[in-house]
This record gives structure tokens, sequence and C-alpha cells, in this order.
């Protein structure tokens, strides 16, 4: 065996490719020995005709001795197989229904799972597409009520947890309130172009690991006060706005009125939006110059780089140890120490990658465990058309058994049939991924981080054959080896089509069916609880109408002498602004915003009610917002008291509107309008309360807000809020003539219709729902072809029964309930099974809820109730043919 | 089919065939079924059909040589014949069959 056996291996392989010449050599062979053993037989004595007999029977089989030396010089068990796909090609290509249907499930099934596997994998699975992106952390307080400006450092405590940190290679932030379209791009004499601008660290890209794909990264200089200007561009702006022109490093833009030098064009594999706030896009990257907001308070999140070998919670030990000694402004002596809160918990440090989709694992497991059990009960399903067809070819089987075919090679005959199956179902099914994979990578407005990032790979392919093999072995095994173990003789005499034969193939089809109504039981009560959810979230309350109003966001020009005259000269823009705006037909209402609800926003740290002590920590900052009158009206907000005036100008005692909710803790039991909130020294006078809105998300808890006048403090942003009568996206265009014909440099910003930014927040949530929900839908209609599937055939086999039975007097209407009795009962205790296994699964997503409880009667019901009727209708098609069976008919035809 | 008798047959037929090769020089398929049913004594019953199986799995492993010729009542007929590498393949074999047998032939007289 061990000399030689490479030799014999390349022969083997040579034999295969030529069967014609080496058969005719041996057929040759073997005449030549025939004759030779007839000759001598001859010579011994025999007649001619014993001669050829005696040779014969030394010879033996001569159909076996051809086959035996051929599986010796060849590779037979590639002959098998080839033997095995033609057979199964034909009988698949006769039975052309049944192929189409199976290949069409397991193309839904395994499609489904490919692409929900690709998106889990971009999400969770893979790290972050940054080199060593384990080392990577994102520091930041805990969650507080204060939104943004409690989640951020300000420039001196940065630079100071920078200095003070043992456990990073470097840490570096960026503006996390940088609005959407805060720049603009004016080429030539041409309109200017409304783009979104990062502000970051100048060392940002160096902590990544990013490389520029053109050009350099920031340097130290460009982050000094009064540096030029220099910005780099991210790889899908420069593709959509330079035509990905590669002169363009160097040369100068004109951004928002100033002159700005293109220094470098990122890779196309850095997303700031990706990753650091999904569903919203960056266009270009521009260095933050600490120097100039070093007085805005706290404006950056932080990322760190660990040292190799440092764990998280080393770097959580290390930061709880030079927080006390962080200052929110080193010139104010007692804002140090301000980032410890009297909770004890100051600081948290974690992956980045967990900050990036830790949200949303929890979703993504639910979603990919609801496409594999659409796949289990795919394959399920197939697994009992396949026991149908292999009742049907029962007989085919113990033929080829009576031929001398072993069980194994018929095992392995439809395995092969399961396999070619769900190969051509993969194949299909690879091409719906993909499809689904390339339209979602394109959704831009779904808030799912990582989601530009997804695309086909070697993975998803490698995923869809580990899919399509396991879909087979799941399907086809048993089918497979019932088959197999059939009793030749009783299946050889029965025909097939008798009353009693077949029953414990029946129950098998029963426990099938009936796991596949428990599957589909559990994926409907898990979608149903999801879409209850997503109700109850639009219904939520949001302290302001979204629909029948819009916002588009305005430069203006307020620069002036000093803050006061700033004031007024941007009170003198804003209510000519909205004068303007208010006369345009089908406007209503009109004011301004410097950020919206669910978007960025900050605090300014925490008033306090006049002549009233809080315990220490009670209180929290409230959020900040700077609004005109007409506002609140806008936005469709309810106001007790009075809405800000145009005289509320800088030499004007200082008022303001706040929540109901910060009302309620500042004069618990009292009416806030009317009192006073002292902030330092400033009094604060309150002329109205406003419902609570909803302003970091949809789902989150209301916290306290406060509003201030746009011409007492300055706004960092300014959006135009519209209320119409007419649908928002009509007024569009006369809303920005308007805007341009008081400054031609306003940008043709998107015009955002209110309910868009709300669909924007719950679009997670949506996407979920909407997923969970096909697949629900997909396994409800698998399940009733299942159902049917089994009933039909039940009728089929027992039609001579039935005829039997109806000649005997049976009604019509017997016989129709005694079919739909058994669908029921098979699909009772589907049900029944079902509804236990949700009551596991719903508390497993009952942290997916929102306002719905894991055990919600209605959404139990609603399934049941469904499942019912559907399984009725499914056994009713087969229980109507039964009824009209003919008896004659039935009893003469077999 | 049962796998495990069948390579132990074919173990031996394979040894057979290369003996009488050896022993006889070039022959044909005919002549070495023959051949071993005379030497065994008619004691194996072979099908003499399937000692082409076990030719031209020794010629695939190059351990015997192929060749058309003529036979000595003048018919066509394939001789094969031993090669170097089948002569020390047999030497190793008649070794390891003579050990097996006396092992064996111990263990059952005991």
């Amino acid at each position: 065996m061990k000399d030689g056996w490479l030799e014999q291996a390349w022969n083997r392989i040579r034999a295969f490719f030529h069967k014609e010449p080496l058969d005719a050599d041996l057929e040759a062979e073997m005449a030549s020995h025939l004759e030779m053993a007839v000759e001598e037989n001859v010579r011994r004595g025999m007649t001619p005709e014993e001669a050829r007999r005696m040779a014969m029977v030394r010879f033996g089989g001569m159909q076996q001795a051809r086959e035996k030396q051929r599986a010796a010089r060849g590779l037979p068990f590639v002959d098998v197989l080839g033997q095995d796909m033609r057979y199964t090609l034909r009988t698949l290509g006769r039975d052309a229904g049944f192929t189409t249907v199976a290949v069409l499930i397991l193309a839904l099934g395994i499609g489904a799972n490919v692409a929900v596997f690709s998106v889990v994998n971009t999400i969770l699975l893979r790290p972050l597409p940054f080199p060593q992106s384990q080392q990577l952390v994102w520091i930041a307080p805990p969650p507080q009520k204060c939104g943004l400006s409690c989640a951020t450092y300000s420039i001196d405590a940065y630079e100071e947890f920078r200095a003070q940190s043992r456990s990073y290679q470097d840490i570096t932030g960026y503006n996390a309130f940088t609005g959407p379209d805060n720049l603009r791009l004016t080429v030539g004499n041409g309109e200017p172009q409304p783009l979104t601008g990062m502000e970051v660290l100048g060392n940002f890209f160096q902590v990544l690991g990013v490389h520029p794909m053109l050009g350099r990264l920031f340097d130290p200089e460009d982050t000094l006060k009064g540096a030029h200007w220099v910005v780099l561009l991210e790889y899908a702006y420069w593709k959509r706005q330079f035509a990905g022109d590669k002169g363009i490093v160097g040369k100068e833009i004109d951004l928002s009125g100033e002159p700005a030098t293109v220094v470098g064009v990122l890779p196309e594999s850095f997303d700031f939006g990706a990753v650091f706030s999904p569903g919203s896009r960056v266009d270009m990257v521009t260095p933050l110059i600490p120097d100039y907001e070093r007085d805005d308070g706290n404006v950056i999140p932080l990322i760190g780089r660990l040292k190799p070998g440092v764990t998280v919670g080393q770097a959580q030990a290390d930061a709880e140890m030079v927080v006390p000694k962080l200052c929110w402004n080193i010139k104010y002596p007692q804002s140090c120490g301000s980032y410890v809160n009297n909770q004890g918990a100051s600081i948290e440090v974690r992956t980045l990658k967990d900050y990036v989709s830790g949200r949303l694992r929890r979703s993504l497991i639910v979603l990919w465990s609801a496409v594999g059990m659409i796949l289990l009960i795919a394959c399920v399903n197939l697994s009992n058309l396949l026991l149908a067809r292999a009742a049907a070819r029962g007989k085919e089987f113990a033929m080829r058994s009576a031929l001398g075919a072993s069980r194994g090679r018929m095992v392995r005959q439809l395995m092969t049939e399961s396999l070619i199956l769900s190969g051509a179902g993969a194949v299909l099914g690879l091409g719906l991924a993909w499809a689904l994979v390339a339209w979602l990578a394109h959704q831009g407005s779904l808030a799912l981080p990582l989601l530009s990032t997804l695309h086909f790979d070697g993975q998803a392919v490698g995923w869809t054959v580990v899919m399509a093999i396991a879909a087979a072995v799941l399907f086809g095994l048993m089918p497979g080896l019932r088959m197999a173990s059939g009793n030749l003789i009783e299946t050889l005499k029965d025909s097939g089509h008798g009353a009693s034969a077949g029953r414990k193939h029946e129950t098998v089809r029963a426990t099938l069916v009936i796991a596949e109504v428990g599957l589909a039981c559990v994926l409907l009560v898990g979608a149903g609880l999801l879409l209850r959810s997503f109700l109850k979230v639009l219904d939520i309350d949001l302290g302001f109408q979204p629909d029948q109003a819009a916002s588009m966001r305005v430069v203006y020009d307020d620069s002036a002498a000093n803050d006061d005259a700033r004031a007024a000269r941007r009170g003198v823009i804003f209510q000519e602004m909205i004068a303007r705006v208010s006369v345009l037909p089908g406007v209503k209402a009109a004011g301004i915003v410097d950020f919206l609800p669910l978007g960025p926003n900050r605090a300014w740290g925490t008033p306090t009610p006049q002549g009233k002590t809080f315990p220490p920590g009670a209180l929290a900052a409230p959020l900040v917002y700077v609004c005109t009158p007409g506002y609140m009206r806008a936005m469709g907000m309810r106001l007790r008291g009075r809405d800000f005036r145009w005289d509320d100008g800088p030499k004007s005692q200082e008022v303001v509107i706040i929540n109901a909710a910060a009302a309620r803790t500042y004069w618990p039991g009292e009416d806030a309008v009317g009192k006073v909130l002292m902030s330092g020294n400033t009094q604060l006078h309150v002329i109205g309360v406003v419902d609570d809105v909803h302003t970091s998300s949809v789902e989150a808890e209301k916290g306290w807000q406060i509003y201030y006048s746009a011409m007492q403090r300055g706004p960092d942003d300014a959006h135009l809020v519209i209320r119409s009568s007419v649908p928002p996206a009509t007024l569009a265009g006369s809303v920005l003539r308007t805007l341009r014909a008081m400054n031609p440099n306003q940008p043709a910003m998107e015009f955002q219709p209110l309910r868009m930014i709300v669909d924007r927040a719950v679009s997670p949530r949506r996407f979920f729902m909407l997923l969970v929900g096909i697949f629900a839908g997909l396994g409800l209609l698998l399940a009733s072809l299942g159902i049917y599937g089994v009933i039909a055939y039940g009728v089929t086999r027992q039609t001579q029964e039935i005829g039997i039975r109806m000649a005997l007097g049976a009604s019509r209407g017997r016989v129709q309930r005694s079919v739909l009795g058994k669908t029921l009962s098979m699909v009772l205790i589907g049900v029944g099974v079902g509804t236990v296994a949700s009551l596991a699964v719903a508390r497993l997503i009952a942290s997916l809820l929102f306002g719905t409880e894991a055990t919600d009667p209605m959404t139990y019901a609603g399934v049941i109730v469904l499942l019912l009727a559907v399984a009725l209708v499914a056994g009713y098609l087969p229980a109507r043919r039964a009824s009209r069976i003919n008896p004659l008919t039935a009893l003469r035809t077999n | 089919m049962s796998e495990e008798k069948l390579d132990l047959l074919q173990g031996t037929l394979d040894l057979m065939v290369l003996q009488t090769l050896a022993a006889m020089g070039e022959q044909h398929g005919y002549g070495i079924a023959r051949r071993i049913e005379q030497v065994s004594g008619d004691e194996v019953l072979l099908n003499q059909g399937t000692i082409y199986a076990s030719l031209v799995r020794l010629q695939q492993r190059g351990w015997i040589d192929a060749e058309w010729g003529i036979s000595d009542n003048n018919r066509k007929a394939k001789f094969y014949s031993i090669t170097k590498r089948g002569r020390k393949q047999l030497k190793e074999d008649v070794a390891y069959w003579r050990r097996l047998a006396m092992v064996m032939g111990r263990v059952l007289e005991q």
C-alpha cells in the first residue's frame, strides 16, 4: 500500500477521464479470456455449447467483473455522484412543480438568512473598521438627563485627562455639536451648496489609525489659533462633489465665505457618520481648534486608544482616579471637580465597539433568531413535501432495493437530491441576499451604525454554503432514512393507496406540521409584540406636532461690536425673516430655534428657583434652547403663559420658558409662571410653561428644558420652523427664495419635514419591527402551506376510504367536518406548544418592547385567532375536495 | 457489500497474481487465473473475472506491466509481466504473509 499509492491516485484520475478506450480494452481482454477458456474446454472433450457455458460459469458475472475493474481503476465515488446527479436532475425535472416550490422556499429562507447574517456580521461580529480596533475605547460620563452637554467634556478637561491618564497611547475627540449642513461650499458664482463638516481634534485620525488616501492628515500647526483653514474630504463627498479629482489636494475652496485648503482625501473605508452618528452624513472633516472652543463648555466626547495589554477595567480604574481633578474651565477654580456627581459614578470607559453597536445587540440577535426560525420552518415544510414524495416513490425505491441497491446507496441518492435542491435554493438565495444587502447599504436615513460599510463578502458566501448544507441535512435526512428503511415486501405488495397504510407516516408528517405551526406562532407573537410596541412609540405625545411642519437651516450674519449689539441686530434679522416667511401662502406660523428636538442638544449649568434650596445633586442642568417668538406655535407645542416677544431684547429683563417637568421640580404644586430662577446672579423670569418635549429620543424619559429668547442669549445655530396648511414640501421653493432675497449666501439647505426627523429617530425600531414582521408573515405562509399539504395529501390517500364511507351513507358535511376536525386538532396542538414557547421567548425580548408587556393578552389572542383562521382556510380547501368525492369514481379507480 | 472482507480478498488475490507472474514470467489474464486455480488445488473458488480488477490495480501501482501480444495458439491477448518494483513489493508481502501465517498458527495451536 505504502509504495505506489501516489502513482495509483494519478492513474485513477487519468483513468476517470479515459473511460471509453479503457472499457474497450477490457472488453477485448475479456473476450480473449473467454475464447481461450472455451478452447481449452473443447480440447478436454466438451461440446462447444457445454464448453462455452462452463467458461462463462468460471468467469463469473461479466457485468460484475466490468464494474469491479472500473471501480479499481477509476474514481467510483465520483462516478456514483455523477449518476446520482443525473438521476436527480431527471426526477426533479419531471416534477417541475415540486422543484419550483422547494427551490423558491429555500431561496427565501437562505436569502433572508444570508442578508441578515451580513447585517449582523457588519454591525455586531466584525471588528470596527480600524486597525487594532479592540484597543479603542469610548470615554464619557454615565448617561444623565442633561443630554449631550453631560455626555461630553470641555477642552480643559480633555487636556487634563489626556495628560494625567496612564492607560492610553493617546486620546482624541470630536465636536459633538456639529449639526448637519453646517457649512456651505461656493464654487465660482454658483449657488452655495450645503455640506456637513465635522470638527475633530488634530490627532483624531492618528488615534483611530486611519491613513489618508490622498494628501496628508492634520498637522499640529493646523489646530493653532489663527491657523489657515484646512479640510480633509470624505471619500463619498470627494467622488460626488469633485468627481474623484486627484488634483484636488492642495487646492483652495470657498467654505462658508472663507478660503480653506483641501489637504487630503480620506479612504473609502472611513465613514465618520457610519461609526459615530448613524443615519447622518458627514462630507468633510475640519480641525477643531482648541483655543476657540475652550470657553464653550462641554463639547467633545473622548475616544482613547489603550496601550497594549491594558484592559478596559484598568482604564476605568485609572479614569476614576483622574476625573475628580478635571476642571470644566481652568479659569474658574470652582468648576474643578465638577465632573464627579453625587451618585459616585463619574465616568464610564467602554469599548468603542460596544458604544457603536452595543445597543443593537439584542435586536440583532432577535432578528437573527427570527430569520433562523424561518429557515427551520422552510426545512420542516420541505421535509414534509419530501415525505409526501417519498410515499409516492416508495415503489421505485423498493424496486431499486430488490435489484440490489444498498440502503446507504439509496440514502446517498436522496441526500444528493436534497443537496441539489438546497444548492439551487442557495444560488437563488444568494442573488436575493445580494440585492437586499445592496439596497440596505444605501438606506442612509436608517439610523443603524456601520450600515454604509455593509457589503456582500466571502463570509456571506461561506455562510450561504453552511446554510445550504445545514438545510439539506435538516430537510433531507429524515425522509431519506424513512424511505430507505421502508419494508420492501410491504411496499411492493401495497399499492400505496390503502386506507390504513402509512399511518405512521401520517403521524410523522402531522408532528412536523405541529412543529411548523409552533414556530410560526412564536414568530407571530414576537412580531406582534414588536408591532404593538412600535404603535405605542408612534402614539407617544412628543410635545410637538410633527405633521404639517418642516424646518430649514438658515444662515445669517449678526456680527457686531458687542453681544448686545449682536443680539439687537439678530432680532431685526429674525423678525424680518419670520415676517416675510409668514406671509407666504400656506404658512400658518414660523419661528426660529437653535436646536431642534431629537437632534443634538446642550445644557448651560443649573439654575435654581429664587429663595429655595435643594439638596446638592437634586437638580440637574436643563437642556437649553434659544428661540424666537412664534417658534412654539410653529412646532405645535402647548404653552401656558406668554410666548417670547420681539421686545424681549438685551435691554429688558431676562425671560425664560420652562417645561412642565422642570416646573414641577422647581415649584411643586405651584404655578411657575411669574416666578424667578436664579442662574448665578442673573434673574430669569419665567413667563411660560410648555408641555414636555421629547428632546433626546422618542422613547427616552423627558428631562428638563429651558427656553431663552434669541434676542437675549446667543443661539448656536438657526433652524427656521414652519407650520403650514398645505403639504410642507410644496413650500420649499418659496421659502428658499424668500431667504435668498434676504441673504444671497443662504445655501439650498434640506427642507426637512418634522415628521422625517421623528421617522429617522424611530427608524431602527421600525426596521427591526418590519423585518421580524416580514419573517413572521413568511412563517405563517409556510406553515399554512404545510397544513394544506398534509391535509390535502391525506385526502388523496384516503380517497377510496372516503368513497366507501360516503357509499355507506356519510353525508358531505360529515366528511368535511372530519377533515376540518383533523386540521384543527393538529393546529390546536401546534398553537398550544407555540404559545408556551412564545411566553418563554417573549421574556427574552422584553427589553426591546415599549409600553407592552411580554404577556400582552391582545397579541396572544390575535395570533391564536389568526393562526386558527389561516389553518381553517388551509384545511377547508382539501375538506371541500373530500366532500365532493364521487363514491363510484373513487371505488372504481385504483 | 462488506468492505473489510473485500479488502482482505483483494490483497490476497493481488499477492497471488504477483507471485504467479514472478514464477511464470509473462502471462495473460486467463493464464494467471488458471494457474492460481491449479496451484491452489482448486481450493480457491475464483470467479476468474475478478482477476481483472486486481490486474488493473497492480498495473496502476507500477508493480506490473501490460502489453498486447499473440498467445501460443495465435490469439490476441494482453500479457502481463512483473516489474522490478513489483518484485520488491512481492518480497515484502511474502515476508509479511509468512510472519502472519506463523503467528496465526501459533495462536491457533495453543
